[in-house]
């Protein structure tokens, strides 16, 4: 804690030296003001936006005529920006700020390697402190009043689809690094995380296959992940055979605490002596009560398995665990994978946060593998502009933190692995389950008016082609 | 299984010769089944090790599940391991050598929960009569996972000899269901399913159930075999389900879907038209069936399905479900048991219903109290009493920091919470309230600056992430009265807690000075004052007082929730409306309106179980209408208190 | 008569006065006028404050000038969003289904078209159906129409049963905070109609001005909102001047004599709660579309709540105290928690004003209460000497 509050200090210093300036776009203002960079150490006396232009414009050409491989740091007037948005207060910061740390490490990390395109990489902190129309507002402020070259960010959906509309007004770049529901396809957003069939569908293969379950209960907290991901796997539990009757659906509030009547209406469906399962989109706070209600209900991993998509390390560390071995839970990527990359990921988390117990999740996985994608792609592109990096980013490949290589599709989704963990008595989970890289799919296949629709950015160039008509239905997303 | 039984025998009685051979070749043999197992493919592995009949295969299995089994990546050699740290100490499957090795080079096995099911399933005839409990108690509860015919005969004869009483109990239980499902004569089974007629356990229900399983059945005439019933349409089953059964059944042809009838149309365009429709028109749904009438009678595209067809096709049929058992008489004695067990579940369920109610009215109580002295018997508004409660909760999480006794801690947490409170109340009584007595909407504003500043203030110091406060041991687990009624120790000891406050509160304000001192303060503090009573100093204590039951509260409702900044937040609202709506200025009145607000909601949940939020909003709009014709809630109050 | 009013009354004439001028300041300096002094994000924040300004006023009338400590305000504010939001929501995704339509080759039914738009603004709920609440969505009159009718409604039915059950003070408070609560638990529902969680997004782009850029939509929205600021200040500087001021301003002080005294304080306090709601609900239709998202935890109570803050800072009972309150505090704190701030080093501890805002907030707020219940506003009164 006190570790990461000495990280949050230098952070803040640079974030304040460029957001005094946030509310006048004229360059004069910014010009007297004295700016402490973060960890580039150097000193810029102004940032016309015209020399930005002109410098990235040289830059471009340089790269394509291939006469010089690196511009020198002297040679470059502004530094790239990274904006990065994610909620350092209300009820999101609790995932949220470990996200903005790993892009502080991420980019530290690659400054030390001496930059990008010559340029050392400027980190762009704001707080959309949990509110989602603000989200919106600080997205404008990072593209019109910072003008940064990509920004990594966003946790909930509903924040994503705040920023959505900004992103494709001003052409912007988001990495998006949750896990979500899918049913989107942005031209400016890169979705580092698992879409419906890089997490909940294999999961529920294992339940019908591994397990024999044969009566499901979809637990959710009522907002638009759940929602959304449980109208999946509906459809496809009855696609395989599953009645509608063996299918018990409830949705309870964010942060509910009491959970011994849904427990019991859990343990309440094994009556007609099927195996059950639970699927869980619980989010966040709300799953410390209801494994409590669990483990206090004595409902054991091999009795009633509950397999969970918003369960990772981090909010298992908020609780006693010894009661919840063998439950499991679906992500792509777990702390405990065996392989060196993680290793050495963990330990540069350890020595920048200054804390060997903080744990590392899988939405830090999406993160290191977006960001180091999009350094690949700009150097692949020789410049930062949207256009140019999107065109460059769509086959970048880049090893993942579980032993194998994540792709970028032309659908802005990546190639990801299913992982299943059990949980351990120690918090950390015991991988029982990898699978091959699975690509991402957009438009899921098990809901009848989304099958019939594809995201292809590279050929067809719409988020949202029909493959019956043959049309492109819409070249903005949905929000 | 027979096989597995035949060479568990055979294993027996070639003991000594058994011990030359080694395990190790047949598990290689099976190895990449072995690393990675699915419980589809198992089963042969199994067999064949238990084929082998080598006395090791038990051990082996047990380690197995208990991922105790070390694999040697450079020659696929299997071991039991134990890892400590980085290193791991090895023993021989056949041999028993021990050796320690560095972890690097070994990977552990982890057989899935399937697999592992599968596992104890095989296991289950070796550990039915073994000497060391553990083992025939995780036999047992193989057994109740995945109930087998085969295994019937070994419990029977393992009963007899089952020294622990509860042991035994439990396994003739099981025995009983096995008989019901599985026992060879018609007789037997019926008194299995018959004895089971007053047995709520969910697995006694499970066995009915399946005995009583059905099929649908679709047909002209009329259905062979064991018939549950003739399901008339329109009553039993809707006219569009009846359809669907026959389309299911290959009867009747598909219906034909809207978009099914717009590509047909779409890909028969001729000369700017179908049929005789031109394209401009077809933009409404008549024009297109026209259009698509046409061509069904040229011939092009299959007949829409009228109305009439599907009504004389779904009358045509007779819809029925059958029994997969053949036996009336069995289905019959189930049918029976199983509605005598249904009577008892829904009376327990209620039971069980009540007593969540009553949990839940206990934790809304819990955490109202504090408030029902601060706001009620005083009138200060305390926006900052969920924040109080807060409070307490990290006390708890801070003292399990030092104390790592569970239960010691939280006998230091309780009084150190209500230390901590107690000092933040009069405090701020002292700094703020005090200022602020005639002004009682002031007090609210001020509060809530008071609030949002602890609150942040949480979040400064234990940062944003839930907290964990850990319950002792004891409090683990749930009173279970049956497989239906059960409740959680926790909430248990939450609902003692909630009676203790409610006794000591009345006995504060009822039987000692500074109770009678408060009253007398609440009802006319002018003349209290002119009597000798110094007000400033009771409504200091009072105030105090109703902060530190708010902590006390905070570390009951950490260990059953959670604990994190925003925790006093979710209750403050609740809290203010359980005093208003039991009527202020009463201790019994909050008992009033916790118990209502706790036994509507759940009432409310249970009519629709899927949606809580719809409880919660229900819940709201019924105070605010109670609140309506019922202002000063359910214990009216007379006095001070009552004149605003 | 409100010439009249005008001429007599200085303060009206000194707000109307700055806030023109400050328009015309920001209208000047905006992207939208080419001089680009100030950028689209700010305007789209100062037309948001305007807003916030305008439900601050009428918040101080209801509180400041009636006495009824309203912790429900929000939810009109939030109800006059979500009914323009649904308006705005349908006229956008029509125009795309209907171009996305055109390219079949057979015309659509309206029963298409309709499952189409349905498709895509509910899709993110798992349904493609209209809810009835829907009905008038197509249409911007009928939705206009919404955001007055629905607000006052409410209002007039809630303050109906709360007034005439004689529910007063705290208790009211409560009761007011309880119907916000119930409000948002609704909208939280995914089946509510509204979307649930996600609510209504997309807001900022107007149907029919596709091609218009955001700078020129921001500056109207900002010009709309500085103009409904300043009818309403008129409207309720009028209100509070005249004879029922009077009478209102007597039910604060004391409810009974006023009634004693003849007037019917059930009928003054539902006229002037059903009043506030209904300027509540045209400041937040003209707040959403530039927020650009609405959705329920907007109108969670700890909102309105800290509607009352910034009226208690601003100063209660004076109309240019809301308008100070509200402009000052959620400026600053966007200020402040969007890391604007500079660390105060205190050698040992470093302070970052994210972290500790609100504890400033909140200390600041016991502050005001204890020590200067007039506020700002009565600040601004010593200052300029008014006698009052």
């Amino acid at each position: 804690m006190r570790g990461s509050a000495l990280k949050d200090r230098a952070t803040h210093r640079g974030q304040t030296s460029t957001a005094d300036a946030r509310l006048f776009k004229g360059s004069g203002f910014r010009r007297a003001q004295t700016r402490a960079r973060i960890r580039g150490g150097r000193q810029t006396t102004g940032d016309d936006i015209l020399k930005t232009f002109i410098t990235r414009g040289l830059l471009a050409s340089a790269a394509i005529t291939a006469a010089t491989s690196m511009a020198s740091a002297q040679d470059c007037a502004d530094p790239i920006k990274v904006g990065i948005l994610h909620s350092l207060s209300g009820s999101m910061a609790i995932s949220e700020t470990t996200l903005k740390d790993v892009m502080l490490m991420l980019i530290e990390e690659q400054n030390a390697k001496g930059g990008l395109l010559g340029c050392q990489i400027e980190p762009i902190v704001v707080d959309p402190a949990s509110d989602w129309p603000l989200f919106a507002e600080k997205a404008r402020e990072l593209l019109t009043v910072e003008n940064v070259d990509v920004i990594f960010g966003n946790w909930t959906s509903v924040s994503r689809k705040s920023v959505l509309p900004v992103l494709e007004e001003l052409n912007g770049l988001l990495f998006y690094p949750v896990q979500y529901e899918g049913e989107e396809s942005s031209k400016n957003v890169f979705y580092t995380g698992a879409a419906p069939n890089q997490q909940a569908i294999p999961a529920v293969d294992y339940f019908l296959e591994e397990l024999g379950v044969e009566k499901f209960a979809l637990l959710g907290t009522d907002y638009v992940y759940p929602r959304t991901t449980n109208n999946i796997l509906q459809a496809y539990l009855m696609d395989h055979g599953i009645s509608e009757e063996d299918i018990f659906v409830n949705y309870t509030p964010f942060g509910q605490s009491d959970w011994a009547t849904i427990v019991g209406d859990v343990v309440k469906l094994g009556e007609d002596g099927k195996q059950v399962g639970v699927i869980s989109t619980i989010n966040g706070d709300a799953n410390i009560g209801f494994y409590k209600e669990l483990a206090a209900a004595n409902v054991s991993a091999d009795d009633i398995p509950v397999v969970a998509f918003s369960v990772g390390e981090e909010e298992l560390s908020g609780l006693d665990t010894s009661n919840l071995v063998g439950h499991l839970a679906a992500w792509n990527y777990f702390m405990s994978a065996d392989t060196p990359e993680n290793a050495d990921f963990i330990e540069k988390w350890h020595a920048y946060i200054g804390d060997d117990k903080r744990v590392t999740n899988d939405p830090m996985e999406a993160h290191y593998i977006g960001f180091n994608m999009w350094v690949q792609a700009v150097e692949a592109a020789g410049t930062t502009d949207v256009d140019a990096v999107s065109d460059a980013m769509i086959g970048q490949t880049f090893p993942n933190l579980t032993g194998t290589t994540a792709e970028m599709l032309p659908n802005h989704h990546l190639t990801k692995p299913v992982l299943i963990g059990e949980i351990r008595a120690d918090g950390q989970f015991d991988i029982i389950s990898q699978t091959e890289p699975v690509p991402g799919d957009a438009w899921t296949d098990f809901l009848p008016e989304s099958a019939v629709l594809e995201s292809d950015w590279k050929d067809l160039k719409c988020g949202m082609y029909n493959t019956e008509t043959k049309t492109c239905v819409q070249m903005t997303s949905n929000y | 299984m027979l096989r597995i039984l035949a060479a568990f025998c055979l294993a027996l009685g070639l003991v000594t010769g058994a011990q030359a051979q080694d395990l190790q070749p047949v598990l290689q043999a099976h190895a990449d089944d072995i690393t990675k197992p699915s419980r589809g493919t198992i089963g042969t592995t199994l067999d064949a090790l238990v084929d082998s009949g080598l006395p090791q295969v038990t051990p082996f299995l047990e380690a197995w599940t208990d991922k105790g089994i070390w694999q040697r990546e450079a020659d696929s050699v299997f071991f039991y391991g134990r890892a400590q740290g980085a290193d791991l100490t090895l023993t021989d499957i056949d041999t028993g050598t021990v050796t320690e090795v560095p972890k690097s080079g070994y990977t552990e096995l982890r057989p899935n929960g399937g697999v592992r099911r599968v596992i104890g399933t095989a296991l289950v005839q070796f550990q039915l009569s073994d000497p060391d409990i553990a083992r025939r108690l995780s036999a047992i509860d193989s057994l109740a996972r995945r109930p087998d015919a085969e295994q019937l005969e070994p419990l029977l004869a393992s009963i007899d000899g089952e020294p622990d009483a509860a042991l035994k109990a439990r396994k003739i239980q099981l025995a009983n269901f096995l008989s019901a499902s599985f026992a060879p004569a018609p007789a037997d089974r019926i008194a299995a399913i018959e004895s089971l007629s007053d047995d709520t356990s969910i697995e006694a229900r499970a066995v009915l159930n399946q005995i009583l399983a059905t099929t649908p059945y679709v047909g002209t005439a009329a259905p062979d075999g064991n018939v549950a019933r003739i399901l008339t349409v329109g009553d039993d089953l809707s006219a569009d389900d009846a359809y669907s059964r026959l389309v299911a059944a290959n009867i009747a042809p598909p219906a034909i879907p809207s978009t099914a009838i717009r590509d047909a149309l779409a890909a028969n365009i001729i000369d700017g038209g179908v049929g005789d429709v031109p394209l401009a028109q077809l933009g409404t749904t008549a024009a297109r069936d026209r259009a698509y009438a046409t061509l069904a009678t040229a011939g092009t595209v299959p007949p829409r399905l009228t109305d009439q067809g599907r009504a004389d096709a779904v009358a045509s049929h007779i819809f029925a479900e059958i029994y997969v058992e053949d036996d009336p008489a069995i289905t019959d004695a189930a049918h029976a048991a199983l509605s005598s067990v249904e009577t008892r579940v829904a009376a327990e369920r209620f039971a069980d219903l009540a007593l969540d109610a009553l949990s839940l009215a206990s934790i809304y109580f819990l955490a109202a109290i504090g408030l029902a002295i601060t706001f009620g018997v005083m009138g200060v508004i305390n926006m900052a009493h969920g924040e109080f409660i807060m409070m307490g909760a990290y006390t708890g999480y801070v003292v399990q920091q030092f104390v790592p006794d569970y239960t010691l801690s939280i006998v230091v947490a309780l009084p150190l919470a209500f230390a901590i409170t107690f000092g933040a109340g009069v405090t701020m009584e002292r700094l703020v309230i005090r200022h602020l007595y005639h002004r009682p909407l002031e007090t609210l504003l001020a509060t809530f600056g008071i609030s949002i500043a602890l609150q942040q203030l949480a979040k400064n110091i234990f940062g944003t992430q839930a907290r964990p406060l850990t319950s002792p041991g004891w409090l683990d687990g749930a009173l279970v009265l049956s497989d239906v009624v059960q409740i959680s120790y926790i909430r248990i000891a939450i609902f003692v807690l909630a009676l203790l406050f409610l006794g000591l509160i009345l006995f504060i304000l009822k039987r000692t000075r500074l109770g009678l001192e408060v009253r007398a303060v609440t009802q006319n503090p002018g003349m209290a004052a002119s009597m000798g009573i110094d007000p400033d100093r009771i409504n200091m204590m009072t105030f105090g007082l109703g902060s530190g039951i708010a902590g006390i509260a905070g570390v009951a409702i950490g260990l059953y929730a959670k604990v994190t900044s925003e925790m006093g937040a979710d209750y403050i609202v609740q809290s203010f409306m359980t005093v208003v709506v039991g009527g202020v200025g009463n201790v019994w009145g909050t008992l009033a309106g916790a118990t209502l607000i706790g036994f509507l909601q759940k009432g409310i949940e249970f009519l629709n179980p899927s949606n809580t939020l719809a409880a919660q909003t229900y819940m709201v709009l019924f105070i605010i209408l109670f609140i309506q014709f019922r202002p000063k809630g359910i214990v009216a109050q007379k006095g001070r208190a009552a004149a605003d | 008569m409100t010439q009249g009013f005008l001429v007599t009354n200085r303060s009206v004439r000194w707000f109307l006065f700055t806030l023109a001028l400050f328009t015309a300041v920001i209208a000047f300096g905006s992207e939208a006028s080419g001089t680009g002094i100030f950028s689209t994000s700010l305007v789209k924040t100062l037309g948001k404050t305007l807003c916030l300004c305008l439900i601050a006023v009428a918040m101080d009338v209801v509180w400041g000038y009636c006495g009824i400590l309203s912790l429900g305000h929000f939810a009109f504010f939030g109800i006059g969003g979500y009914a323009i939001g649904m308006w705005l929501m349908y006229g956008r995704t029509e125009g795309i289904v209907m171009t996305s339509l055109a390219n079949q080759t057979i015309p659509p039914t309206p029963q298409e078209v309709s499952d189409a738009i349905g498709g895509q603004i509910f899709g993110v709920v798992g349904s493609s159906e209209f809810p009835l609440i829907w009905s008038f969505a197509h249409s911007l009159p009928l939705q206009l129409l919404m955001v007055v009718l629905v607000p006052g409604l409410l209002a007039l039915v809630f303050g109906w049963l709360a007034f005439r059950s004689r529910v007063t003070g705290v208790y009211l408070s409560i009761l007011t905070q309880a119907m916000t609560l119930a409000l948002s638990l609704y909208l939280f529902q995914n089946d509510s109609g509204l979307r649930g969680n996600n609510g209504l997004s997309g807001l900022q782009n107007i149907p029919g001005f596709e091609q218009t850029s955001q700078a020129t939509i921001s500056l109207v929205f900002f010009l709309a909102s500085a103009a409904a600021l300043a009818l309403g200040y008129v409207l309720f500087a009028w209100v509070v001047a005249g004879k029922m001021g009077s009478v209102i301003m007597g039910i604060r002080d004391n409810e009974a004599r006023v009634r004693f005294l003849g007037y019917r304080v059930e009928g003054y306090k539902l006229f002037v709660f059903t009043l506030t709601a209904i300027v509540s609900g045209i400041a937040g239709a003209l707040y959403y579309p530039q927020a650009g998202i609405i959705n329920p935890a907007e109108i969670a109570p700890i909102a309105s709540i800290y509607l009352a803050v910034w009226v208690a800072i601003g100063g209660r009972g004076r109309l240019y105290g809301a308008v100070i309150g509200a402009a000052l505090v959620s400026l600053l704190s966007s200020w402040f928690t969007g890391g604007g701030a500079p660390d105060v080093n205190l050698g040992l501890y470093r302070i970052q004003w994210t972290d500790w805002w609100l504890v400033l907030l909140g200390l600041s707020f016991v502050c005001v209460t204890l020590f200067f219940p007039k506020g700002i506003g009565g600040l601004f009164d010593y200052l300029v000497r008014k006698p009052s």
